[in-house]
């Protein structure tokens, strides 16, 4: 029997008894939990394809060929570990599966030869997967118990980078859309909007609001037509975790998707998916194919009577986008600017009909909860905030990846226990959590939990998950100009205090980062002035502002002017960079003993700050030089030093 | 074979403001940018004012109103790249290329792009050429990726 045909009437179907043991034996198959034949897996999210994931691929059929071996190669999403890509794992039949680190194309020749004589290489092993059927490797640790993974809690990642985001048999063969079949067959949406806000949940776009209450009040609105965005914008310089769950499980968001739609008595929905993500728009857009096919789009569900229709929208890039009423505005073919809250989208949305608006991690969420009833998920987390949360851990952090952790899990045990601490032996100086919205928080706040007051007390937020690592060798002061020239360039420019007050504070900072040569005395004191000025501006910004951006946009300056004063009194008054990122102020020497006097640097400097004779020492002029580093760079004897 | 304007037009509703965007991503997916023209015939069939069709489309960082060179690059400086060190390779790809980012050589071969994140913070910092992955370059190296890209025209 056909697969779709055997899984639309022994799994799907009203009456299908699971319990048979050939259908058992047949989803098994179809998920892979056994094999008849080896299977490769190879990590093709957009992290594996850059660091050659298609090389890679190209690499393992070419050998499956020459050697003349059938097997089956399966491109799996990200698992989370996206500084070990391209990962590729090995399942051979009746053997649990394998799974190897950094395998581009040259090592895949040994990595093969080695498995198929059932050998474990010792070289680049992560771990197996556990798994009650399949015999163990010896002396290969389980992939489970790795400190990468043994904190984690995975709900919305649970099958990212483990099952194949191509197939929807794979999908169903989990247990997938059959709690979206129980939901219509056997719910009212009121039932399900009930069970939602008993779990707890609550938006994990940012804002945090109770999904169960948004859903309500768009459920009880009366009107002809309702809409459901799924807002995967995410434009958050920084945070990758929707993209993942996109490529790793399309399904399973387009299941929340389905449930979600049908709870608030939308007939149609649309997903924002940024432009730049390719894959993610790739990979939705076939999954939806595939819902059509199997009958799950259209009129009348499965005999259900429910109608539901999927609209991809590609999002033009702009990061005020991600803010709901920009989004509206953005898919009725507007300029994306927010409107004035209320009317709440709930009740007045998209075409002024009520329209809920979740992120793609509340949606992917909402299966879970259906499935295993809102009290299971309710003990995971802490009483603010139920479940999980996934973040995306970059900057200098050992490894850089996802992770999802139990809500109230402290930013220390994310940082040290999963991602392995910092990088190079170095420093930690502090973590920026939540975007362009987010703060910096010092290693003394590190015990803080995640979750949404917890950290809002410490004037943090939880924002969209991304987290980004920081070293001795970063500058605060540089960290926040990044963040305001972000901002300012992001800004819609609705409103005048967000438009031009976070220019006037990335000009400011600009200026304490800038060496004052030349510098009238007049300059120097708008220099101060602008100082003075950041904390009223930045009020003021906050107090004035009609959407998030602004009203969030000084929280990087205020939070590392309030845990990296002395960094910025440093800019201010010695005008030094302790990390040496800001290049213009840095002051250079020229160490006598090791100068030769070839005169390369005294040529090039373009201020003329450089003195000396041909075969002499020479020196270097300070209230003439300018920072720029040339002469740094272009002597060869490593004679010009930093000072 | 390339779709005329009038056909890519054509798939598109007549009057229907939601389908400017769609259309407009269309033209550009097409002809790489949008020209003068296309925002001309846009604003007939949308029936909106061709100024402001203009207006909607720069706001968004997507459309581009100038053709991109032979060779596109996009060098990250998302906030990862940025604590590698982006900025400095930004400004060395533009002292080697003679272009300010978002400009495109007059000889039709480079075109320069900033971008935010790429999706390959663990190997920053990243740059892109025509959708091939740099990783972890070194401002020693770009005179050296260039000249490659100079050297096959
Ligand atoms: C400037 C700005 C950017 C935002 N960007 C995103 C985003 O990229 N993705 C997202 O899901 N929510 C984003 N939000 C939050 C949304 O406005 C909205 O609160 C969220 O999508 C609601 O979904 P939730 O209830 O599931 O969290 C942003 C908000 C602001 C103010
Ligand atoms: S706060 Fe800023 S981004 Fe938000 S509406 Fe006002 S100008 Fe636009
Ligand atoms: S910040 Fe450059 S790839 Fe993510």
């Amino acid at each position: 029997m056909d697969e779709k045909k055997f899984l639309i009437e022994k799994v799907l179907a009203v009456k299908a008894d699971l319990t048979q043991r050939e259908v058992i034996d047949a989803l098994a198959l179809l998920r892979h939990d056994t094999v008849n034949i080896p299977v490769v897996y190879i990590g093709s999210g957009t992290c594996g394809k850059v660091a050659g994931a298609n090389d890679t691929f190209v690499a393992v059929n070419r050998y499956l060929e020459e050697k003349n071996i059938k097997a089956e190669v399966v491109q799996v999403g990200c698992i989370g570990l996206c500084s070990y890509e391209p990962l590729v794992d090995i399942q051979l039949p009746g053997k649990a599966r394998i799974s190897f680190k950094s395998i581009t194309h040259e090592r895949v020749e040994t990595l093969l030869d080695d498995i198929f004589n059932s050998e474990v290489p010792t070289e680049n092993v992560l771990g197996q997967f556990n798994n009650k059927r399949h015999n163990r490797w010896n002396n290969v640790p389980l992939i489970n118990e790795l400190p990468f993974f043994r904190l984690q809690h995975r709900v919305v990642l649970a099958n990212c980078g483990v099952s194949n985001p191509d197939s929807i048999s794979d999908y169903i063969a989990r247990g997938g859309y059959q709690t979206y079949l129980k939901c219509i067959r056997n719910y009212t949406s009121e039932k399900i909007c009930n069970i939602v806000d008993q779990s707890g949940l609550r938006g994990r776009g940012g804002g945090g609001y109770l999904t169960g209450e948004k859903w309500m009040m768009a459920h009880n609105t009366v009107s002809d037509q309702k809409y459901l965005i799924c807002n995967a914008a995410e434009s958050d310089p920084g945070a990758f975790m929707d993209r993942a769950v996109i490529e790793g499980d399309p399904h399973l968001l387009l299941e929340g998707i389905a449930i979600t739609a049908y709870a608030i008595g939308a007939t149609k929905a649309y997903i924002y998916v940024m432009d730049e993500y390719s894959q993610a728009y790739f990979m939705l857009n076939q999954a939806i194919n595939q819902l059509k096919d199997f009958g799950f789009i259209g009129y009348n569900i499965f005999e259900s009577g429910v109608d539901f229709k999927i609209t991809l929208v590609k999002g033009p890039g702009a990061f005020v986008c991600g803010e709901e009423t920009a989004l509206i505005n953005s898919i009725e073919g507007k300029r994306g600017m927010p409107r004035p809250k209320p009317p709440y989208p709930a009740i007045e949305g998209l075409f002024g009909k009520p329209t809920v608006i979740n992120n793609v991690e509340t949606l992917a969420n909402i299966p879970f909860i259906l499935r295993h009833g809102p009290l299971h998920f309710n003990e995971i987390g802490i009483p603010e905030a139920r479940g999980t949360k996934v973040f995306a851990i970059s900057g200098k952090a050992m490894i850089t990846g996802l992770v999802e952790v139990p809500m109230g899990t402290s930013i220390r045990d994310i940082i040290f226990k999963i991602a392995g601490g910092v990088k190079d032996g170095k420093d930690f100086k502090a973590v920026q959590i939540g975007g362009p919205s987010g703060s910096c928080l010092p290693a003394s706040q590190l015990d803080l939990t995640v979750g949404y007051e917890s950290l809002w007390s410490e004037g943090a937020i939880i924002g969209s998950g991304g987290m980004i690592v920081m070293d001795e060798d970063t500058c605060m002061v540089d960290i926040a100009k990044f963040f305001m020239n972000f901002l300012q360039k992001e800004s819609c420019g609705k409103c005048i205090p967000c438009r031009e007050g976070t220019r006037r504070i990335h000009e400011i900072l600009e200026n304490i980062t800038r060496r004052p040569t030349g510098e009238s005395g007049f300059e120097v004191l708008e220099r101060f002035k602008g100082i003075i000025q950041l904390a009223d501006l930045s009020e003021v910004i906050r107090d004035t502002s009609l959407c998030g951006l602004g009203q969030t946009a000084p929280n990087p300056l205020l939070s590392a002017m309030k845990w990296f004063r002395d960094e910025f009194e440093e800019h201010v008054f010695d005008r030094k960079c302790r990390a040496g990122v800001c290049k213009e102020l840095r002051l250079f020497y020229i160490d006598v003993d090791k100068c030769i006097g070839c005169v390369a640097c005294l040529r090039k400097c373009p201020s003329n700050a450089i003195v000396g004779q041909p075969r002499q020492p020479h020196f270097i002029i300070e209230e003439k030089c300018i920072g720029c580093g040339i002469c740094f760079d272009v002597c060869k004897f490593v004679a010009v030093k930093l000072k | 074979m390339q779709a005329s304007l009038d056909e890519i037009i054509s798939r598109y509703k007549a009057g229907s403001r939601e389908s400017l965007l769609p259309l407009l991503q269309d033209i550009q997916i097409e002809f790489g940018y949008l020209n003068e023209e296309a925002i001309l015939r846009v604003g007939q069939h949308i029936k909106l004012p061709s100024s402001k069709v203009y207006g909607i489309a720069t706001f968004y960082d997507q459309f581009r109103f100038v053709q991109k060179g032979k060779f596109h690059f996009k060098v990250c400086r998302g906030t990862s790249c940025h604590m590698h060190g982006s900025l400095s390779i930004l400004r060395e790809v533009e002292r080697v290329l003679n272009l300010k980012e978002g400009q495109t050589s007059r000889d039709g071969r480079f075109s320069l792009e900033a971008v935010s994140c790429m999706g390959a913070c663990g190997s920053a910092p990243v740059m892109n050429v025509n959708g091939e992955f740099k990783t972890a370059i070194a401002i020693q190296d770009i005179a050296q990726i260039i000249n490659f890209y100079r050297s096959t025209i």
